[in-house]
């Protein structure tokens, strides 16, 4: 569990890598901001408390695996990338820019500390029920996790996953849903229904756990969860709201893909210090 | 001001509006004609602009999450009950994800569906490979009775719709991501499924381009002919069906021929144009300009486009050379002329 000085610490890191999501989608010239902050607490407790990686050897074969299915949020992926040391935090300069390593999705042969190059959504998860079936053939101990969008889980491929890793009994796999409301075209009720999303993925064989998405305590709960399961893949349905931390973009579909002037960085850098002050 | 066929955009709106919008103007003009067309899409209607079908004519617009592959069998279905679904979203979506439901659902079973694919080649050039697609030329001309279209401009692109809405059978129409400058000025164009543009004259050599880069062909045989060389410009707006003719025209006249395309030069115009020189049993220098079996690299558009020598520069330059290459020189060959 969580004690109050290692959330403290949780909560600062998502507050400073927010920060640095404003600053690259400002000099990058857009990014797909709105799903970036949705995710991006899932991802700080993931990699400042559980993914067991070695950022010197990206490689290492023992290293536990995440995939950001919904590949789109790569620029959150890649600011925490770089300050858990895969790379220079002075090459994000280069986002977006010609020749660059990084586009707006993650290329895993050109990206330290990415595991799929993901993009196109509906294939991250089935790439990861690939890691964790590995991890069984194998005989190795590492953990999968993946996070998939809501918008996402449109698509038929995602329920091909679902079925695999329930078949296969994959409990070394656990995937969360960045369930923020909104796809591209607007909110999912609206463009497809998914509810109920929890009865779905129970009747598909996984464990489902549902939490707030923003909550470190609950993130933590739900991770630690999952790894004392024993049976089944853990699907944990994250409640989260796009563009969370800058009051102008919180659940606003126009805030799916932007860019950013001065004074909406200045705006945007305000509204993440109020929302979470030291 | 100049009206097409009926509708009432103009050429100065389509000097205005990019490619993808011009389309969305247009098949909502049709549809609100035409009760029998449908419009369909994958969670992209605002980035692919069939959104303004929407914003039009809803009852008869369906948002279909994103979730191409069921797309495609819907339309197929929906084509079943009389209606014209026009069916759109990125370019690798439709062409990859969904591939097998193109062929086996529309193509195979001849559904009268047209398909308009968005962020062809690589117009989405910051977005990196996965959304990058250079093979869907490839794909689609492999499709038995499909027939396929790369408008080089707006106004090419209107044309191209309307032309696919009039005939029957599946059509794949691909298009930039809409900030493509325009190629024509004016209306005063014919547009002919499977009939290529001749946009300049010329005898030493022919450039055959399709899609956005006919513009820069354009402007590469106009600073070619500033340095004496007389340069043929093809638009090959469709590859399938091949205007065939144009080739072997461009093989007795200019006996020289650089093909330029978004696109890989595995299976798309490139290799449509070579397959048509074989046939054709004529001597003819050859180069095929494109993305050179590879996956793209990450960058702007214009940079992209210079980086895979597809802009102005890269097709002068490949001017220069197949001019230089001198067939006719080599022992073992018995020109036939
Ligand atoms: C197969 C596929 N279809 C369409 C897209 C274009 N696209 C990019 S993001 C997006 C919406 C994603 O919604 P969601 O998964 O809910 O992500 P989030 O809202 O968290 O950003 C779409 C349709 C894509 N990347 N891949």
């Amino acid at each position: 569990m969580l004690d109050a000085a290692e959330k403290k610490r949780l909560v600062k890191k998502a507050r400073q890598l927010r920060e640095r999501i404003v600053e690259v989608t400002f000099t990058c010239g857009g990014a797909h901001i709105g799903g970036a902050f949705s995710q991006h607490d899932i991802l700080v407790a993931l990699y400042y408390k559980y993914l067991r990686l070695d950022p010197a050897q990206p490689a290492w074969s023992e290293r536990d695996r995440f995939v950001l299915s919904k590949g789109h949020g790569g620029i959150g992926h890649a600011v925490i990338l770089a300050d858990k040391g895969y790379y220079a935090d002075k090459l994000l300069d280069e986002f977006n820019k010609t020749g660059s390593p990084f586009g707006m999705h993650l290329d895993r042969l050109k990206v330290p500390g990415v595991d799929a190059s993901t993009g196109s959504l509906g294939h991250g998860i089935g790439i990861a029920v690939g890691m964790a079936l590995g991890a069984r053939v194998t005989g190795k101990s590492y953990r999968t996790y993946c996070l998939i969008g809501d918008g996402e889980c449109h698509e038929g491929s995602v329920w091909e996953s679902a079925m695999a890793a329930a078949h296969f009994k994959l409990a070394n796999l656990t995937c969360f849903v960045d369930r923020n409301g909104f796809s591209l075209d607007g909110p999912t009720e609206k463009i497809m229904a998914l509810e109920p999303l929890d009865k779905k993925f129970e009747a598909f064989g996984w464990r489902v756990l549902q939490i707030d998405g923003h909550d470190f305590d609950a993130i933590c709960g739900a991770i630690e969860e999952a790894q004392r399961e024993r049976e089944r893949p853990v699907m944990v349905i994250a409640k989260t709201i796009k563009g969370k931390g800058v009051d102008f973009m919180e659940s606003k579909t126009g805030w799916h893909y932007g860019g950013l002037d001065d004074e909406m960085k200045r705006k945007a850098l305000e509204s993440i210090r109020r929302t979470y002050p030291d | 001001m100049a009206k097409a066929q009926g509708l009432t955009w103009t050429v100065e709106d389509a000097d205005q509006m990019t490619q993808a919008e011009i389309y969305g103007a247009v098949i909502t003009q049709m549809g609100q004609k035409d009760k029998r067309l449908v419009a369909l899409t994958a969670d992209l209607a605002r980035s692919t602009k069939i959104g303004k079908f929407e914003e039009k004519i809803p009852e008869r617009f369906f948002n279909f999450g994103i979730a191409e592959a069921n797309m495609f069998a819907v339309a197929s279905g929906m084509a079943d009950a009389g209606l014209i679904p026009i069916v759109s979203t990125f370019a690798v979506f439709s062409s990859l994800r969904a591939a097998e439901f193109v062929r086996t659902d529309i193509c195979y079973q001849k559904r009268n569906v047209k398909i308009i694919a968005t962020h062809s080649g690589t117009s989405f050039g910051q977005a990196g490979t996965t959304h990058h697609c250079t093979e869907d030329l490839a794909v689609m001309r492999a499709l038995a009775g499909m027939t396929v279209i790369a408008p080089a401009d707006a106004l090419e692109t209107a044309k191209a719709v309307e032309a696919a809405v009039a005939m029957d059978g599946p059509v794949y129409i691909r298009i930039g991501r809409g900030f493509e400058p325009p190629l024509h000025k004016d209306l005063g164009f014919e547009f002919q499924i499977g009939k290529a543009i001749q946009l300049r004259e010329g005898t030493d050599l022919t450039v055959i381009a399709t899609g956005v880069p006919v513009r820069h062909a354009v402007e590469a045989a106009d600073l070619a002919k500033q340095q004496g060389h007389s340069v043929r410009v093809l638009d090959m707006h469709t590859l399938k069906p091949l205007d065939e003719a144009a080739v072997l025209a461009a093989v007795k006249d200019t006996r020289r021929i650089v093909t330029v395309e978004d696109h890989s030069v595995v299976g798309g115009l490139g290799t449509a144009v070579a397959e048509a020189i074989a046939r054709s049993g004529k001597g003819c220098a050859f180069r095929s300009l494109g993305y050179q079996d590879c996956y793209s690299i990450v960058g702007y558009p214009d940079d992209l486009q210079h980086h895979y020598c597809i802009d102005g520069d890269g097709i002068l330059a490949a001017i220069g050379e197949v001019l230089k290459a001198d067939f006719e020189a080599d022992e073992d060959w018995a020109d036939e002329d």
